[in-house]
């Protein structure tokens, strides 16, 4: 069994409890408009050009961005970090693109990581049919959930699909009882309007289960990588989320969960 | 901070470092004497010190409520011309050079001239060293291979015990009186080394008695016309104190730490002893002191901070002895290294932290001085929340407190055949050495540049630098055909230089043993009074000799890069490879490329990269670990390199890994700076991978961005990361937290980064007195982020 992955780091530190591992899958069925990974969407390898400055020269080389790998090769990074796991009760988190888009890939990983006694998360944007996400919950300690925008039409417009399936899915994860935090990006006149930010919360309130709100404020690191990738960046004019709006908005969900979060 | 210590503090920073001829004009004015010349050394030399001590300027701040300063003012610094005569040239030199300089006046200049240089010319210890050592020696030495720590310092690099708390100079001499040797002999003090010594020592211990009631008589003149009562009440007890202690154990608070600042005076003005002195656990050796006042009633918290801050300043006022030459370069700072630690085990091996601990840590971040340096010692025992409190100092920025494992040490030392008790009550000095504190003289003898002896192989015994035949013929490298052929060949060589490196070294302790012992020092560690030995002569009751590997990083990637390209690819066949390295790169971009890009690095928990850091760790470990000193003692390896990663760099030529010529070299056991690509967790497995246990101490510094260490939770996931890195093994771990930006701004606008303090190598150092070659190494290491 091969799963394409385009990035493995290590020392990731926001993507859920202690000190993690994150595996990133490739292949994405939305198509956010401030996606920060835009090289994670497409589901098969790419090239692009790799160009780095040495005693004044230019040296450029091709890079693909994904790879093949096989559940051993990636078990054997994942172990080298178990002491790193065990002193900080942290473990690893699968991330893209989207896990659950090579669900039978990522079940099998999670799978050895709790035979392994490892900490599992799954970071995900919920748009998967529950059948997909069922092979998951046997292995998965945490589900890192994103919520974006409450109506339909305006989570279509900006991610290029419904919303239904996501709000469905996590009633459902969270019936199973399975802890979940819930990230929301913050942009501008988009995800932090009133009547979005209201509609959320309705939503969350009535779901069980819910640790910690992360809010997730749009930076522009990723202008760079649409550059290099050759892609329409949409929000290119957009500012950095003001500091000072992101609290106002933490304040806003302070009784929503047991802890919200800037950052994340 | 009280409106006194900030005075105080600011003062420190402001005074302008100079050169004091006052030592050298005393120590000269007695060894003139006709008397002088009829003493044994051990006598002489106490006699030197009872000179110095009894005629030096007495020196009391306002407002202070520590006293006594090793000069006439705050950071006016002494020479010792017995060791190291400084010329005319030496003294402008000193003077007028960028960076840790000393200023020197003209009548200081005069009176070396007139009175210092005529006497000592041709007679110090420095002369005597370089005129005992090899020809091999001397060019190994001059080729940069290694550097020699004693030839302008005395040894010291030790560290006050318990015993230094807990008794008076008093119970000293009562000690020396009652030996066997001293009974026996008592008047006739010229007669055998033993009884000398030991005379020696009741002698110093007099001194420093005389010393500290010098300064009550001075505490007593200004009482007399001070007209601020709570000033006059001050004063008063302060001269109670100084009739008290170092001569009586001290029994209050306020005693304790003007007993052990006396008796650190004595060390650092006897001679120039590597890292000052040091008063080791501090917060072990004062909480009985603190506790019962506290019970009492008669010492406020508050109380004991404002006497702890003034203490901190009493350091800060005594950089390092200027330095010059080859010893300026490997340890280019004001820093002096005496190293607080705190926390730890207890010597019954329970949890070491109280609330004195908590206590000395506010005083660490109120003060954000150079000197004293500060570190923590983890051990699995102590509670998260102490190492979350230095994580805390960590984050604001200027390179304090460090972080050691405790639990390593104690395996370290009880593996050298400590005892466990003795181990406990140890810990780490200077940068990251590791000591009995109080019972063991652990001397470093020098750093070792590994990398250069890899260019020495890569020449077959010759210097390329200088085109001479430095080394052993190890072999043509075109005539090896296997990488472990060509690694036997540096094993070698790597063999050579460091048996001229040992020969040196107990050449030089045989010459400290004879002609510079050290009564003052030997009185305070362990067993020298009983063994009526000296300090420099094997008089403690354990030895070290230390030699510091320098370049790890750099020397795993000069060994990856060549097994790689030569042997497995065979794309650089040795021929091409010199040719490359001799053009220092120029016109072989490609292959620096790949050397750079294409060649697995130390620090990515790489196997590739990290096996071979791994041989040579071993090759240095076997070859140095067991000699036997000249003290009666063993050589042992630590690893770090204080400033000398860039004095070794500017003596290699371009290196196999990509590295231009006299860049310079990774420090400590860190990778190559910018080589770590994989984060801190990578970078711990690899350097995890050798055994810290069997070394004296490593060195890693990790560099962080300011804004990843903002949340208290980034805060947790660090104290985890230190944590783990300890479950490993690993000897000690230090951040910096500076980002890349700020450094580049200072540099361009040193005038607005005046008090910006960073991390180098095992102590920190304000930014603007680095060189700039230093500067650039810090700058150019990985900045562990946000992922």
């Amino acid at each position: 069994m091969l799963g394409l992955i385009f990035d493995i780091r290590s020392f990731s530190v926001h993507d859920g409890p202690g000190i993690r591992q994150t595996i990133f899958f490739k292949g994405c069925l939305l198509s956010c408009s401030w996606c920060h990974n835009p090289e994670s969407r497409k589901a098969e390898p790419e090239i692009h050009f790799l160009s780095r400055t040495l005693s004044g020269k230019c040296f450029t080389e091709n890079e693909s961005i994904g790879r093949w790998m096989t559940v051993p090769e990636i078990m054997n990074l994942v172990e080298k970090d178990i002491p790193f796991f065990e002193e900080s009760g942290g473990g690893i988190t699968l991330s893209g693109g989207e896990p659950l888009a090579q669900s039978d890939f990522a079940a099998r990983l999670l799978e050895l990581c709790k035979e392994k006694n490892i900490h599992t998360a799954i970071d995900t944007s919920g748009y998967a049919d529950w059948k997909e996400i069922e092979k998951m919950l046997p292995y998965a300690d945490l589900f890192l959930y994103d919520l974006k925008l409450a109506d339909d039409v305006q989570h279509l417009k900006f991610t290029g699909v419904s919303n239904r399936r996501i709000l469905e899915n996590l009633a459902r994860i969270s019936l199973a009882n399975i802890k979940i935090h819930i990230r929301i990006p913050l942009i501008e006149e988009i995800t932090d309007t009133t009547e979005n930010l209201e509609q959320l919360k309705n939503i969350l309130s009535e779901t069980k289960g819910i640790e910690r709100i992360d809010l997730l404020p749009y930076h522009h690191i990723a202008k760079g990588k649409y550059e290099r990738m050759n892609l329409h960046y949409g929000l290119a004019g957009l500012g950095e989320y003001p500091h000072q709006k992101a609290l106002q908005v933490k304040e806003f969900f302070s009784n929503t969960a047991p802890l919200v979060s800037i950052g994340g | 901070m009280t409106e006194r210590i900030n005075k105080l503090r600011e003062q420190s920073l402001t005074a302008l470092n100079t050169v004091s001829p006052e030592r050298a004009l005393l120590v000269t004015e007695f060894y003139r004497t006709k008397e002088a010349g009829q003493l044994s050394i051990p006598v002489q030399r106490a006699m030197a010190f009872r000179h110095i001590m009894t005629n030096k300027q007495i020196c009391i701040l306002e407002g202070e409520l520590i006293v006594g300063e090793r000069g006439p003012a705050p950071k006016a610094t002494p020479t010792y011309p017995e060791i190291c005569l400084h010329s005319p040239e030496d003294l402008e030199l000193i003077h007028s050079r960028p960076r840790v300089s000393f200023h020197v006046d003209q009548d200081t200049r005069s009176l070396y001239e007139g009175t210092i240089i005529p006497f000592w010319e041709g007679k110090t210890q420095r002369d005597r060293v370089f005129s005992q050592m090899t020809p091999e020696w001397k060019d190994a030495y001059a080729a940069g291979v290694f550097t020699e720590f004693q030839e302008q310092r005395a040894p010291g690099h030790t560290v006050a015990g318990k015993k230094v708390f807990q008794k008076g100079m008093l119970d000293l001499i009562t000690e020396i009186e009652s030996h066997p040797v001293f009974m026996a002999y008592r008047e006739k003090a010229n007669s055998n080394p033993e009884i000398a010594e030991l005379t020696a020592m009741k002698s110093a211990a007099e001194t420093l008695i005389l010393f500290a009631n010098r300064h009550a008589d001075e505490l007593e003149k200004l009482a007399a016309t001070e007209k601020n009562e709570e000033r006059l009440n001050e004063l008063i007890e302060m001269v109670r104190i100084c009739r008290k202690v170092p001569a009586r154990a001290p029994e209050t608070f306020h005693e304790a730490l003007q007993h052990y600042w006396f008796i650190h005076l004595g060390v650092i003005t006897e001679l120039n002893p590597w890292d000052s002195f040091n008063p080791g656990r501090m917060d072990q050796h004062l909480y009985p002191f603190y506790q019962r006042e506290i019970r009492q009633g008669t010492l406020s918290p508050e109380k004991a901070k404002e006497l702890l801050h003034c203490f901190w300043i009493k350091f800060n006022n005594h950089p390092s002895p200027p330095k010059m030459g080859v010893t300026a370069l490997e340890s280019n700072t004001y820093t002096d290294f005496a190293l607080i630690n705190l926390g730890g085990l207890k010597e019954d091996g329970s949890d070491g932290v109280n609330e004195l601990t908590w206590l000395i840590l506010d005083v660490i971040e109120d003060m954000r001085l150079l000197q004293p340096s500060s570190m923590v010692q983890i051990s699995k025992k102590n509670p998260d929340r102490f190492v979350k409190r230095a994580m805390k100092i960590i984050r604001t920025g200027f390179g304090q407190p460090s972080f050691f494992n405790t639990d390593a040490i104690i395996q370290q030392l009880l593996s050298q055949g400590k005892s466990l008790v003795d181990a406990r009550n140890g810990g780490a000095s200077g940068c990251v050495e590791t000591g009995a504190f109080g019972t063991e003289a652990y001397t470093l003898s020098g750093y070792f540049n590994l990398n250069k002896v890899l260019e020495i192989t890569l020449h077959n015994g010759e210097d390329p630098r200088t085109g001479k035949k430095i080394g052993i013929a190890t072999g043509d490298p075109q005539s090896f055909h296997s990488f472990e052929q060509f690694y036997q060949a540096f094993e070698k060589q790597l063999e050579h230089f460091i048996h001229i490196k040992i020969e040196g070294n107990n050449a030089i302790e045989k010459l400290y043993a004879d002609f510079m012992p050290v009564p003052f020092l030997s009185l305070l560690i362990e067993d020298c009074i009983a063994n009526a030995k000296d300090y420099n002569a094997g008089g403690a009751r354990y030895n070290t000799s230390y030699i510091q590997g320098v370049g790890l990083g750099s020397i795993a990637d000069n060994l990856t890069s060549i097994r790689k390209w030569v042997f497995d690819e065979r794309s650089i066949p040795f021929p091409e490879l010199l040719k490359i390295l001799k053009s220092n790169f120029d016109g072989f971009e490609q292959q620096r490329y790949n050397c750079i890009y294409h060649t697995p690095k130390w620090g990515n928990n790489d196997e590739e990269a990290d096996r071979n850091g791994l041989l040579v760790f071993e090759s240095f470990y076997k070859l140095v670990t067991g000699r036997l000193s000249a003290r009666g003692g063993v050589f042992r390896i630590n690893l770090l390199p204080t400033t000398s990663h860039v004095y070794f760099g500017s003596m290699i030529g371009a290196l196999p890994d990509g590295r231009l010529s006299g860049e310079p070299l990774s420090e400590g056991i860190s990778p190559v700076q910018g080589a770590d690509r994989k984060g801190p967790t990578a970078v711990l497995q690899t350097v995890s991978k050798i055994d810290h246990i069997r070394t004296g101490g490593t060195l890693l510094n990790q560099k962080f961005s300011p804004s990843f260490l903002e949340s208290d939770e980034a805060i947790d996931k660090m104290v985890s990361l230190v944590r783990t890195y300890f479950r490993l093994d690993g000897h000690h771990i230090q951040f910096n937290v500076v980002s890349a930006d700020t450094l580049r701004d200072a540099q361009k606008h040193p005038e607005k980064y005046r008090d910006l303090i960073v991390r180098v190598a095992g102590y920190s150092d304000y930014f603007n007195d680095l060189g700039e070659a230093l500067q650039n190494e810090i700058i150019r290491r990985t900045e562990h982020g946000t992922v």
